[in-house]
């Protein structure tokens, strides 16, 4: 990469020291972002970046973070939509949708999963009709995170019933805050409410929210799942400074509470390998050689995915990823989770037993425990991410399909 | 720290392994397993001259190229992967980082240039009882002799014992750990060869009676973990390549071998096994290959190296007992080409240390 990044580091730090102002609102913080592309440093210039290479992407977060300077906003589903749009939508889209994103104006939701059809995304049969300048939309989603206070979702839907089932679909953007859309919390085993079933009854969405061309929902849906099984490893602690004092931080924290407070358990769920050591110090069992075998093994597991990451980055930039790489980062995640909830557990003893209070760490263990089987599943299951690997990656055979042909004769829930 | 190799690096390794596909097919390595040396004395010529192979990590007044652990971990990848007979690790990677590390100038160039272009096969012997190295387990001694040194003492599991022209000790002296340099027909040297479970490569026993040796830099000098450190890297690098070996050859053979009407490729049951090996190749990629680079801007490597040893040597055996399994009956026969890496793979895992070993030796480097 020829690029200097002591230079980068030089050109945000004195652009930092010019702008940053802890006495601004939240929103104008983030215009400013948004106008100088320090928010969005991967992004192209002409949409709110500055298209840097993902090693200058780093060195910009540490000089945020050195002056407690706060980001583009990031969390949630609105990543997705944002990836996705920035590489199918048309210019008028860009222009209309990212910048609110970053500023955290707008919140997104996915509306991908349905009842009848989770891992099979494209067995969707949530449909939308063409009635004058309008798509009508009609059938329900589910499992659907942040959907609740969600402004926008981006959904897939079925828009032509003759054709085979992958290229009967389409792509929209569509308004969550209207009277065809309902949402319901749904309650998850952990007992939060972060995900919610959304039913659409006449929703609207006007012409120009099409994403991409008619029928081309799949295709675009992959560009949103690769994605998200690539950052499925930065689930964890959002983490901005707590103590700091100014407007700025006060409307931050407020945000935070009211758009994190379902995800309380977000960090829980990918197993919180940061505490094993504190926890293995503090029961003993740091002692114990089996133990130690074991944290060892998660460690490794841990720093190799970070270090894959970072080495995939890098790969991407050049234009040389093959695409589904990131279902390697996803399946990694999924086991980084799974060997900590386990590793908890043999830690705890007997006290895994407990929940809330009366628990270690305040409940955060017992937190983790019942969390982490989301990770397989959430944005294609552990076993999705295997098929894909083999198929894409290792070039083997594909699965063998019962579901070809038009889509209104296929079997289905 | 860089996380993607150059385009050079890219460009050396297609080359490196185009040569040893060329050189090292199966049927010469299974010649050579029946010989005394074990490696084809022309081939290991133009390993070291015409491609300058041995002496790549070497400071170029010794006569090496003068690059890093990167393009070393490289070489030792490919050659891992090609199953290269020859005593590479031996000679270039222990006994070329042993002189490295201690001796300088003069001394160290007279020592290395032969080892850098093939002349002189060296080694080093360290273990004695363990696989790790340890200061406590080396009991070895060397005492002051008419302005020389006599080693009294036993080695074990010496790589290439028994083909090495200088054998590379280190040894106790009461000052610390030093090096020293003994002639293979050294009077006082006894060199017992072992059968190995992987017949591609040599070990011997030695045994050291009063035997004269000189000492390789100063007294008391040899940092014996740091030395480890590099050559676990390195050591790594070439299980990788195994794995890398072991993984492609099941594919293979996934996509050709017909049951119930389909290649046995498109078995959900194998595709998924197949999908968990590309993942932990692909972390053991990233571990060992950042071990490098991290050597390479000279950070602690300590707990990186072990991390290194212990994955690559659980990635090389899994791909090998996988390969074996996707094969079937076939897998298990001596024609199968399969056992060959399974041997190697077997062999290292248990050598330099084990993956339990280094993954306790990885935890005291991180202070837990
Ligand atoms: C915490 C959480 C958050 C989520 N957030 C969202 C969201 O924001 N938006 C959204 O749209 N969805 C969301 N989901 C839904 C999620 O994407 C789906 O649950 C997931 O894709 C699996 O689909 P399913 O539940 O229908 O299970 P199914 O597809 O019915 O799968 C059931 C089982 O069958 C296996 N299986 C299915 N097909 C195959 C196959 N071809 N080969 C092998 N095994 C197979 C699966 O791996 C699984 O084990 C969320 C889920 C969770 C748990």
């Amino acid at each position: 990469m020829d690029i200097n990044l002591d230079d980068i580091r030089n050109e945000v730090r004195e652009w930092l020291a010019e702008n940053w102002d802890d006495s601004l609102s939240l929103i104008e913080w983030r215009t400013k972002l948004a106008d100088s592309g320090w928010g969005m440093p991967d992004w192209p210039v002409e949409y709110f970046g500055r298209d840097l290479p993902p090693s200058a992407v780093a060195v910009v977060q540490e000089e945020f973070a050195a002056i407690g300077a706060i980001g583009a906003m990031k969390s949630g589903p609105r990543m997705l939509a944002a990836v996705t749009i920035l590489a199918h939508g048309n210019q008028a889209q860009k222009q209309r949708f990212l910048r609110r994103i970053i500023t955290g104006e707008d919140a997104w939701c996915q509306l991908f999963s349905e009842p009848g059809s989770g891992s099979d995304l494209a067995g969707s049969t949530t449909r939308a009709d063409k009635k004058g300048d309008k798509w009508i939309v009609n059938g329900q989603k589910v499992w659907n995170t942040s959907a609740h206070h969600a402004d926008y979702g981006i959904l897939v839907a079925r828009t032509d019933w003759d054709e085979p089932k992958h290229t009967g679909l389409s792509y929209f953007l569509i308004d969550m805050h209207q009277p065809g859309v309902e949402v319901r919390q749904l309650k998850q085993m952990n007992g939060y409410a972060s995900f919610n079933e959304v039913f659409f009854t006449d929703a609207e969405v006007p012409e120009d929210f099409l994403l991409g061309e008619l029928g081309e929902g799949w295709p675009i849906a992959m560009t949103t799942l690769a994605y998200e099984r690539r950052v499925a490893a930065g689930n964890r602690e959002a983490g901005e400074d707590k103590g700091r004092e100014g407007v700025i931080y006060d409307q931050y924290r407020e945000e935070s509470a009211i758009a994190t407070e379902p995800y309380a358990w977000y960090p829980q769920r990918a197993g919180r390998s940061d505490l094993i050591i504190d926890r293995a110090r503090e029961t003993g069992s740091i002692e114990d050689a089996a133990i130690r075998q074991d944290i060892a093994k998660l460690l490794i597991k841990r720093q190799s995915m970070e270090w894959f990451i970072k080495r995939l980055a890098e790969v991407q930039k050049a234009g040389k990823a093959r695409g589904p790489e990131g279902s390697v980062t996803k399946l990694t995640a999924s086991e980084v989770a799974r060997m900590s909830a386990d590793l908890h557990t043999e830690i705890t003893g007997i006290d895994a037993m407990l929940t809330g209070p009366d628990s270690p760490n305040d409940g955060i263990i017992a937190e983790v425990l019942v969390s982490v089987p989301a990770v397989s599943i959430a944005g294609g299951t552990d076993e999705i991410q295997k098929n894909i690997v083999a198929e894409r990656l290792l070039d083997l055979p594909k699965e063998p399909r019962f579901d070809t042909g038009p889509f209104k004769d296929v079997k289905r829930n | 720290m860089a996380f993607s190799f150059t385009e050079e690096q890219e460009q050396f390794r297609d080359v490196l392994a185009r040569f040893l596909r060329d050189k090292s097919p199966t049927t010469e390595i299974r010649k050579l397993m029946e010989t005394d040396s074990g490696y084809d004395g022309d081939v290991w010529r133009q390993v070291c001259t015409d491609m300058g192979l041995a002496g790549i990590h070497l400071p170029e007044e010794s006569g090496g190229a003068g690059y890093g652990p990167v393009e070393l971990g490289i070489v030792m990848e490919e050659q891992g992967r090609a199953l290269l007979c020859g005593p590479y690790l031996s000679s270039a990677v222990l006994a070329g980082l042993a002189i490295g590390a201690v001796a300088s100038g003069e001394e160290q160039a007279a020592r290395l240039v032969g080892i850098a272009d093939g002349s002189v096969v060296a080694t080093l012997a360290v273990t004695e009882n363990q696989g790790l190295w340890h200061a406590a387990d080396i009991t070895t001694q060397a005492v002051p002799v008419d302005g020389g040194y006599q080693l009294t003492g036993r080695k074990s599991f010496v790589s290439d014992g028994q083909n090495a022209d200088i054998i590379y000790i280190v040894a106790e002296n009461g000052a610390g750990l030093s090096l020293f340099a003994v002639d293979a027909d050294a009077d006082g040297l006894a060199v017992e060869g072992l059968e190995g479970v992987d017949a591609t490569r040599r070990i011997a026993h030695l045994t050291f009676t009063n035997c004269a040796a000189e000492l390789v830099g100063a007294e008391g000098a040899f940092d014996l973990e740091a030395v480890f450190d590099q050559v676990l890297i390195a050591f790594a690098h070439e299980q990788l390549g195994g794995a890398q070996a072991m993984l492609d050859s099941a594919l293979e053979y996934a996509k050709l071998r017909v049951q119930f009407g389909r290649v046995i490729g498109s078995f959900q049951a194998l595709k998924h096994r197949f999908a968990d090996l590309h993942v932990e190749l692909e972390l053991a990629k990233a571990a060992v290959y950042q071990a490098a680079q991290a050597l390479e801007d000279g950070d602690d490597v300590r707990a990186y190296a072990s991390m290194a040893k212990a994955t690559a040597s659980d990635i090389f055996l899994f791909a090998a007992k996988e390969c074996i399994q996707f094969h079937g009956g076939i897998g298990f026969t001596w024609e199968n080409d399969t056992h060959l890496w399974f041997k190697r793979a077997k062999s290292s895992e248990v050598f330099l240390g084990s993956p339990a070993d280094h993954r306790e030796r990885m935890l005291q480097a991180m202070g837990v």
